[in-house]
């Protein structure tokens, strides 16, 4: 049986350098993923990883940037860890060899994003998330007599001991459908988001908040679960994100009447205002009849108006996109997009170091909440927080590992019912409906009524569907009775994570009564400091989800009146 | 852009190659017909027919556009992501009855439907070339200096996304499953191409003597038009072949830099391949005398049955042979003349896609943009909304791409450009 000081769950950018930190530290480490390393979805980053690295720059501007985009949620002491060690960080990842994009000088060059007071995101074209993962699996490879690669192993659960303790995780090999159980000082969970429980969504069909499942199930408690951030720029159709360096490079938005409406909510930074207001602006345009397309559904983004060296220099992979995917020449005609899902904020809720209130069991990257976006995360902010909480989280964890003994634990049990729980899947009679069904009627229903604009309402009838989709996926049906590649019955475990961080969302959603960041209930339309400032909690209790609070974290930066 | 949104579904019928390993028979095809838009991928159709008919249908994907690599397989016949070729293009390329066939990726062992196994074949040839950056000493403080250009020409092999397309329809690998292959190669040159590492002469000369190394591709450009990001895979290998053979002057015992120049001292001589010469050339040096060196005598010899095989069946004659080809005197002059020009350059000129434009044409186009400050018209939507103008990218100039590419296509090596970018080409910077 496998064992191991640390036991890393996901192989994205914190996952991989998770593992990096703690085999450096000298630990044994695995790393565990359902997909190889390369599809993990940190893949799809594009714009560019923040960074206060110019002269003209501190690290002190990055953190009140990031505290101002979180709408005062975001905790400081959090903030100023990630954004203080940010340029360490990023010089770090240069020297392993990721080939950022220079200037004349051939230092790394900066390009604007939203909500940021001065150029402070290196990027690498916009395939900015693909350079720095395949750059971190080049290390794997490097390394990898110090870090065991499980690739394309799926984990069903967590393993906890007596006291409570995490102690490992229950897993099954994809490719024989061999159940194993895996044994550990210390797990870290760098399994990424829940964009799946929305439809449609940026993120890839991968990201079905499995790690945020496992932990809440095992007694963690969630945070900040109501706070999903909708990207300004998805295709009308597709939902295939295009990248905010667009707008950092000086693309326009512009509305049916040609106009650059983003004057009217947010007359300086215009377009580089932060993500939850901009998708807002937008679709107030849309819902009020000024939108474009088909059904007035879509609004404009102009890439025209940057110059077209500039534009397949360094937006090269939306050139490619728009031309692939929407038929369009980005670079001589403006591109139809609308908000769309992509990114929560919340998640399992760690300390600085990734420690989840359940000891032995750390999170990193979108799967945790530290937390550092509070209610709206910065663009470029979500690479910075995968690699800084990724390595902190391995470090801690091997040093952790280092003063104890491997944990002794009958992993029979656990291992038996999560076997016998896939076999009963897999056995299910052909009645009631299929995964598939269950899991678009849940992505379209929450993109109704838990996305840019909320009200009691909406959130009330969201919860109940969830409660009805829960029992329809209780007896949900497959066809792949085979154990090789069985993904059918991996997709019917996926629904029921998505399930369960869909009712968290909501939960939260209602109990949030104000607008606050990626928030907004049209029952509730103002931030309100006195009642709400301070952080959601949802753990599951023996009734289902139970909500409580804890204080938001404030050092330097006094809540005041957003503006952009 | 309207006309794709516009667009109704319509009726696709997929024909899909599956296996089951556990079930003991042998692959079997399945159909299944599916609604989609015309311009849907490949990838939603087959994933509709897993959700409506059959569950088990089983394929790697996940993100959609083109940047996991999950869903590589043959669309067709040809190497493609299933997610990145769309429907009517896929059924205008199939067969007369217009069903889409959809099968696993070639030169990899299939493990089930249309996955197949990369970490046997792939992985395994990627981590052969020192898949990780060999970094200069001492480690600056901060980033290393380096130029924007050197940056920007590695970037064309960061893009690759790994997933297997170019590996699957490689020509050598079938015929050579030792050959490290193109997504590997190209990774190679991913390192030697970037200033930053410390081992570039290292990794040349061990790619130039490795039998299964940068000589075993046979330029057939599977790869180029496999690639759905670009990479350009074989015009990376056939970088590295050019700095390890006229930069650094490796002699590789795989005669691949004498092949190089006889190759291309022949076409210079005669403007046509001589092949009887090009053999013992070779082998045994680049001059007239090179057949006369033990290892060409040699190779001679044991190439007999074959010459004889080709002369008994009348395909080569004595005379035709040993004589070089002719060709008009004016032609050879212009052939000769590509060889000055490019040899006269004070550098030579690589393909880049990351590379493009004019800065002529762009500074025009910002600039016309800035001046009316006019916003772009909706593009033929709602003719009632009143929008101004077109902001108008103007003519292509001279000094456009096309006119560029003209001059880049009398490249070194006359690479075309991949398809896609035939007018996007541009010269990049010094290797170093």
């Amino acid at each position: 049986m496998p064992a191991h000081d640390v036991l890393i769950i996901g192989a994205g950018l914190a996952g991989q350098r998770a593992a990096l930190a703690a085999a450096q530290s000298g630990a044994t480490v695995a790393i565990m993923s359902k997909v190889h390393p390369v599809r993990s979805h940190s893949v799809a980053a594009a714009g560019g990883i923040n960074a206060a690295i110019s002269v003209d720059d501190d690290w002190r501007s990055h953190a009140y940037d990031t505290v101002k985009g979180s709408d005062y949620l975001g905790d400081q002491d959090a903030i100023e860890v990630m954004c203080s060690e940010a340029p360490a960080e990023v010089m770090h990842l240069e020297h392993m060899g990721v080939t950022f994009h220079r200037n004349e000088a051939g230092e790394m060059d900066l390009r604007a994003f939203g909500g940021a007071s001065l150029k402070r995101t290196a990027y690498v074209a916009d395939i900015t998330g693909q350079a720095l993962l395949h750059v971190l699996y080049e290390q794997l490879m490097k390394h990898h007599e110090s870090v065991e690669r499980f690739e394309e192993w799926f984990t069903t659960s967590l393993l906890l001991d007596e006291e409570g303790r995490c102690a490992g995780v229950i897993a099954r090999d994809v490719r024989t459908g061999r159940m194993e159980a895996f044994t550990a000082k210390n797990v870290i969970l760098a399994c990424g988001g829940a964009g799946q429980v929305y439809k449609p969504t940026t993120n890839g069909l991968i990201v079905t908040g499995d790690g945020i499942a496992m932990a809440y199930r095992a007694g963690a408690p969630l945070m900040d679960m109501e706070m999903v951030q909708y990207h300004p720029t998805c295709l009308v159709e597709t939902g295939i994100l295009i990248t905010e360096g667009a707008r950092g490079e000086g693309a326009h938005l512009l509305n049916s009447g040609g106009e650059r409406f983003m004057e009217k909510s947010a007359p300086n930074k215009m377009e580089l205002a932060s993500r939850d207001v901009v998708s807002r602006a937008e679709q107030i345009e849309i819902n009020e009849g000024r939108g474009v397309g088909p059904g007035g559904a879509g609004i404009f983004l102009d890439v025209t108006v940057v110059p077209r060296k500039r534009t397949l220099e360094a937006l090269r992979e939306i050139v490619n996109l728009g031309r692939d995917f929407a038929g369009v020449d980005i670079t001589r005609e403006p591109i139809m997009i609308r908000p769309g899902q992509h990114y929560i904020m919340g998640g399992v809720k760690t300390d600085v170091d990734g420690r989840t209130p359940i000891e032995g069991l750390y999170a990193a990257g979108e799967v945790a909440c530290v937390s550092v976006h509070g209610g709206n995360r910065l663009g470029a902010n979500s690479l910075l927080d995968t690699l800084i909480f990724g390595r902190r989280s391995g470090e801690h964890a091997a040093a952790r590992a280092a003063s104890m003994g491997m944990p002794k634990i009958d992993t029979l049990p656990a291992l038996r019912s999560d076997a016998e729980r896939i076999d009963a899947i897999i056995s299910r009679p052909h009645e009631g409906r299929r995964v598939s069904e269950i899991k678009t009627e849940l992505g379209e229903m929450m993109n109704q009524h838990a996305a840019v604009f909320r009200d009691e309402a909406g959130l009330q009838s969201a919860l109940e569907t969830i409660g009805r989709l829960r029992e329809e996926a209780d007896r949900a049906w497959i066809d792949d009775r085979g154990t090789v590649f069985n993904q059918d019955v991996l997709g019917a475990l996926e629904l029921g994570f998505l399930i369960d961080c869909a009712e968290a969302t909501v939960v939260a959603a209602i109990e949030r009564k104000e607008s606050r960041g990626a928030q907004y209930r049209t029952d509730y339309p103002e931030r309100d400091d006195a009642e709400w400032l301070k952080h959601i909690e949802v753990a599951l209790g023996p009734d289902g989800p139970a909500v409580s609070y804890s204080a938001v974290t404030i050092t330097q930066w006094e809540p005041e009146e957003r503006k952009y | 852009m309207a006309e794709a949104h516009d667009r109704p579904p319509e009726s696709f019928t997929l024909r899909l190659r599956r296996y089951d390993p556990e079930s003991g028979e042998a692959p079997y095809w399945d159909e299944h017909t599916v609604e989609l838009e015309p311009h849907r991928s490949v990838l939603e159709a087959i994933l509709q027919a897993r959700d409506r008919f059959d569950g088990s249908i089983g394929i790697r994907c996940s993100c959609r556009q083109a940047i996991c690599g999950s869903c590589g397989v043959r669309v067709n016949g040809e190497p493609a992501l299933a997610c990145h070729t769309h429907l009517d293009a896929a059924r205008t390329s199939a067969g007369t009855e217009g069903v889409i066939e959809i099968e696993p990726m070639g030169n990899m062992p299939v493990i089930k439907d249309l996955i197949v196994d990369m970490d046997a074949v792939h992985w395994k040839k990627v981590q052969r070339v020192t898949p990780w950056l060999l970094a200069k000493e001492p480690v600056p403080e901060r980033e290393y200096l380096v130029s924007k250009e050197s940056m920007v020409d590695v970037t064309q092999t960061m893009a690759c996304i790994q997933c297997g397309a170019c590996v699957s329809d490689c020509l050598a690998m079938e015929v050579d499953p030792g050959f490290i292959g193109p997504a590997a190669l190209a990774k190679a040159y991913r390192f030697v191409g970037d200033p930053r590492d410390d081992e570039q002469r290292e990794r040349l000369t061990d790619l130039a003597q490795d039998p299964h190394g940068i000589f075993d591709c046979t330029h057939c450009f599977k790869c180029v038009e496999a690639c759905p990001k670009d990479v350009n895979p074989m015009g990376q290998i056939m970088r590295l072949r050019r700095i390890a053979t006229s930069d650094q002057h490796i002699k590789d015992h795989n005669n691949g830099k004498r092949h190089e120049a006889a190759f291309t001292t022949l076409i210079k001589d005669n403007g046509l391949l001589w092949e009887a010469e090009l053999l013992p050339r070779s082998y045994g040096g680049n001059s007239w005398f090179g057949k006369f060196a033990p290892s060409a005598g040699k190779e001679l010899l044991s190439s007999l049955p074959a010459i004889l095989k080709a002369l008994v069946r009348g395909k080569v004659t004595p005379a035709g042979a040993l004589k070089p080809h002719k060709i008009p005197r004016e032609d050879l002059k212009a052939v000769q003349g590509i060889y000055e020009k490019v040899e006269g350059r004070e550098q030579r000129y690589e393909l880049n896609l990351y590379v493009t434009a004019s800065d002529e044409e762009v500074s025009g186009n910002g600039a016309s943009a800035a001046a009316t400050g006019a916003p772009p018209s909706p593009a033929g939507e709602e003719p009632s909304a009143v929008a101004p103008p077109p902001v108008d990218p103007g003519p292509p100039s001279a000094a456009g791409p096309e006119g560029e590419s003209a001059q880049v296509g009398a490249g070194e090596d006359a690479e075309p450009p991949t398809g896609a970018h035939a007018d996007e080409n541009s010269q990049e910077g010094d290797d170093s």
